[in-house]
């Protein structure tokens, strides 16, 4: 097996160290003078983390292979810091069977760019009505331990009560999409001053806040793991900090994309702002930073949504939801959150790797930098900067919202399992 | 003939935010110049002639194609009525790729109406031709807004002037009105006081950052006003929850005789129609002495004549 060396390169407690990764574990941390690896790499002005763990991704295989497959969705991953993803389950056919669950698993494994956990649907074809065989998709090789209905709510509360109590029995979560359906029906953009402009039909802060409300409370009540997707309002961080105070076991993600851009972005009438839930005001961002800072929100998850050209390519209302995140998230985190000065290096491994692993039961990922370890680790280079460009993202799609936007940093090499899916800012090429 | 070389437009008219000031009274100014020729025995002029105008509509209106197509016709221009019914949201050829062939057709301007708010910003993007917004779902209706200034204008104002002081009443369903939306930027451009009045359902979220005063009671205002223009409600609101019934909407909201009453003498009733008789206006108001409902349909050919004069350089016309 390869021997590799990273010199030079600071660990988030800012020691300066070199990394040595053996067999697939680490195998030094700390200055070395003589060098008895076979691979030597340059660390300098590199910061070394955790390799990241995104909860929240959406790789679209099966079904919709022209907008990502588990393959180009696992590569983007590498190439943004990731070593892990949780595949969400709004593929076609759905993925609310150990048989679709084990089929993304097995393909990331063959894929091999990062580790690919499943997310399981919560009900049968995501429809709301009847459980899926979540017994059978955690119990598979799969080993689900998340389930979500994402890009719907599950919004009848009789089951979600039933949902949050049934995977106790093998330690998962819910994680929700908070969404009131009837709030938002044909909802367009966050409902406020833009969309009064716009003529656009709002998608209101309380379809989601109203959700979670009743969320936490039905945690609390069944004593539950709840989850929160993707939050993006500024009451919803409020009630989320409420329910943390009262013990209530809830965890909540926010994505790049809410920390970074606002719903005045969407007068371009440009669907490549068009996301679900929407960009909400500049005051919505201020309070998730602060969120996130302070722990309310425990992490940052991508919610990477590839669509392809024409799904964009449309007036604003055709046009899908989403947007593409795995390459650019490290970036717009260290722009909204480091170089504001509401995060050191230690808490961005906390929010993008060591909790979010955590909250997915992702054995073997985001675990601190230490000898013995596996060697799933980022070096990234804060001081780099780039214009971001849709045409450059690996990802199948470029469904990017931050074309033109300088963003910071730059991630430098990646190790997954002791093996390098990036060296030097370049993919390794197989 | 008018100073338009001095006061350049934007290329395209995809919202009344698009103008300033002087950019709206040319277009007004140059729409009373135009409208002699709508009074003169031959209607046409060479202005136009050699261009092509589509008139692209994805949604059906009657009147504000035929209104196009006469500004279009008596400017000499070529006009090609393209109509791709039902939204483009249900499949088929999509919006870019009919753009597209538009302008390998040699379109010089695309009139645009569609089901979807924001569709004329999106065509400007994909077509090197003129794109007016003969209305985008709820966004904006320009030329509505610029036809109901100018007939506000023709009674309260003259020529060269704007409609300082003057203060207009828009009422009914503002929440979904793209007429509402373009005619709130304009009236506040030209310097008018603009009181909305409609049920708390039926005015956007978001409102306070419009510079307009909101009342519930219509009563109260129509004492106030130089003129109310009443928006078409669509008895479909009803079903959800917007109001309760059309009966209701009617005895609230609606303009009728005794309404009609309370307007000072000489105010203006208006409606961008099609109205419904019964609804939201009664038929003695919209047959009234005040109400300018039909110079409204007049008025609008005359300043569609204007806006295509101007974006499409009319200049050329005279010598070409």
């Amino acid at each position: 097996m390869s021997t590799y060396l990273i010199k030079d390169v600071e660990l988030v407690n800012g020691e300066k160290v070199d990394i040595g990764i053996v067999d697939g574990f680490i195998s030094e941390l700390s200055k070395k003078t003589v060098n008895t690896y076979a691979n030597l790499l340059d660390g300098s002005g590199c910061v070394a983390l955790p390799g990241l763990v995104d909860l929240h991704t959406h790789l679209r295989e099966p079904g919709r292979e022209d907008a990502e497959t588990v393959l180009t969705g696992t590569r983007a991953a590498a190439r943004g810091g990731y070593t892990a993803v949780f595949a969400m389950a709004n593929t076609d056919p759905v993925a609310d069977t150990a048989g679709v669950v084990e089929q993304v698993v097995r393909l990331g494994k063959e894929a091999g760019w990062c580790e690919v956990f499943a997310v399981g649907a919560v009900t049968k074809d995501l429809a709301g009505e009847t459980l899926a065989e979540l017994g059978a998709m955690a119990h598979s090789a799969a080993q689900v331990r998340v389930f979500s209905d994402d890009g719907k709510c599950v919004s009848d509360s009789q089951m979600m009560r039933r949902a949050l109590e049934y995977v106790r029995q093998f330690d998962g979560v819910i994680a929700q999409h908070a969404q009131d359906p009837k709030l938002t029906v044909n909802a367009q953009m966050n409902e406020g001053v833009v969309s009064a402009k716009l003529g656009l039909s709002g998608w209101p802060a309380v379809a989601e806040e109203a959700v979670i409300a009743r969320d936490v409370l039905l945690a609390s009540h069944v004593k539950s793991r709840l989850h929160i997707c993707h939050v993006s309002t500024a009451g919803s961080v409020d009630i989320i900090r409420w329910a943390k105070s009262r013990g209530i076991d809830v965890t909540a993600e926010v994505t790049p994309h809410h920390l970074l851009l606002s719903d005045e972005l969407v007068e371009s009438y440009d669907p490549k702002f068009k996301v679900n839930p929407p960009l909400r005001s500049n005051e919505d961002i201020a309070a998730l930073r602060i969120g996130l800072a302070d722990g309310t929100i425990d992490i940052v998850a991508t919610d990477h949504a590839p669509h392809p050209a024409e799904d964009k390519e449309c007036e604003w209302a055709g046009a899908a939801n989403g947007m593409i995140g795995l390459e650019t998230a490290l970036s717009v985190v260290q722009k909204t959150m480091v170089d504001t000065g509401l995060l050191n290096w230690s808490q961005v491994a906390d929010r993008m790797s060591i909790t979010p692993a955590k909250i997915g039961r992702a054995t073997g990922q985001g675990i601190e930098l230490a000898i013995g370890a596996p060697a799933n680790i980022t070096i990234y280079d804060p001081n780099k900067s780039r214009v971001v460009v849709a045409e450059e993202q690996i990802s199948k799609s470029k469904n990017t919202p931050f074309t033109g936007i300088t963003l910071p940093g730059e991630v430098r090499h990646v190790f997954y399992k002791g093996k390098p899916t990036m060296i030097s800012t370049k993919m390794v090429t197989r | 003939m008018t100073p338009e070389k001095l006061i350049e437009l934007p290329r395209h008219l995809l919202s009344i935010g698009d103008l300033n000031h002087n950019q709206a009274l040319l277009i007004l100014d140059t729409a009373e110049e135009l409208a002699r020729i709508s009074d003169a025995p031959i209607k046409k002029l060479p202005t136009l002639r050699g261009r092509t105008i589509v008139n692209l509509f994805f949604e059906d209106s009657t009147r504000t194609r035929i209104s196009f197509e006469a500004a279009a016709k008596r400017l000499s221009a070529d006009v090609i009525n393209f109509s791709a019914k039902g939204s483009s949201v249900s499949k088929g050829e999509s919006l870019k790729d009919t753009a597209l062939t538009l302008q390998a057709m040699g379109a010089d301007a695309v009139v645009l109406r569609h089901p979807e708010s924001g569709a004329a910003n999106r065509l400007a993007g994909w077509t090197n031709g003129v794109v007016i917004n003969a209305g985008d779902g709820t966004h904006e209706h320009p030329t509505q807004a610029l036809l109901d200034a100018f007939t506000i204008r023709r009674h309260l104002g003259s020529v060269g002037s704007d409609l300082e002081g003057k203060h207009i009443a828009i009422v009914g369903d503002v929440l979904h009105s793209r007429v509402a939306r373009s005619n709130v930027l304009l009236l506040n451009l030209l310097g008018a006081k603009i009181t909305l009045v409609a049920p708390p359902t039926l005015i956007p979220v978001g409102v306070e950052s419009w510079p307009v005063n909101i009342s519930y009671n219509i009563d109260e205002v129509l004492p106030e006003v130089d003129a109310v223009m009443m928006l078409r409600v669509q008895s479909e609101r009803m079903k959800n929850s917007f109001f309760p019934s059309t009966r209701e909407y009617s005895r609230l909201f609606g303009l009728n005789l005794d309404r009609m009453n309370l307007l000072p003498k000489g105010a203006l009733i208006l409606h961008p129609g099609p109205m419904n008789r019964g609804l939201e206006i009664s038929a003695e108001c919209a047959d009234s002495v005040q109400s300018v409902i039909l110079e409204q349909v007049a008025n609008g050919v005359s300043v569609r004549m204007a806006v295509l004069y101007l974006l499409l350089g009319g200049n050329i016309g005279v010598g070409a």
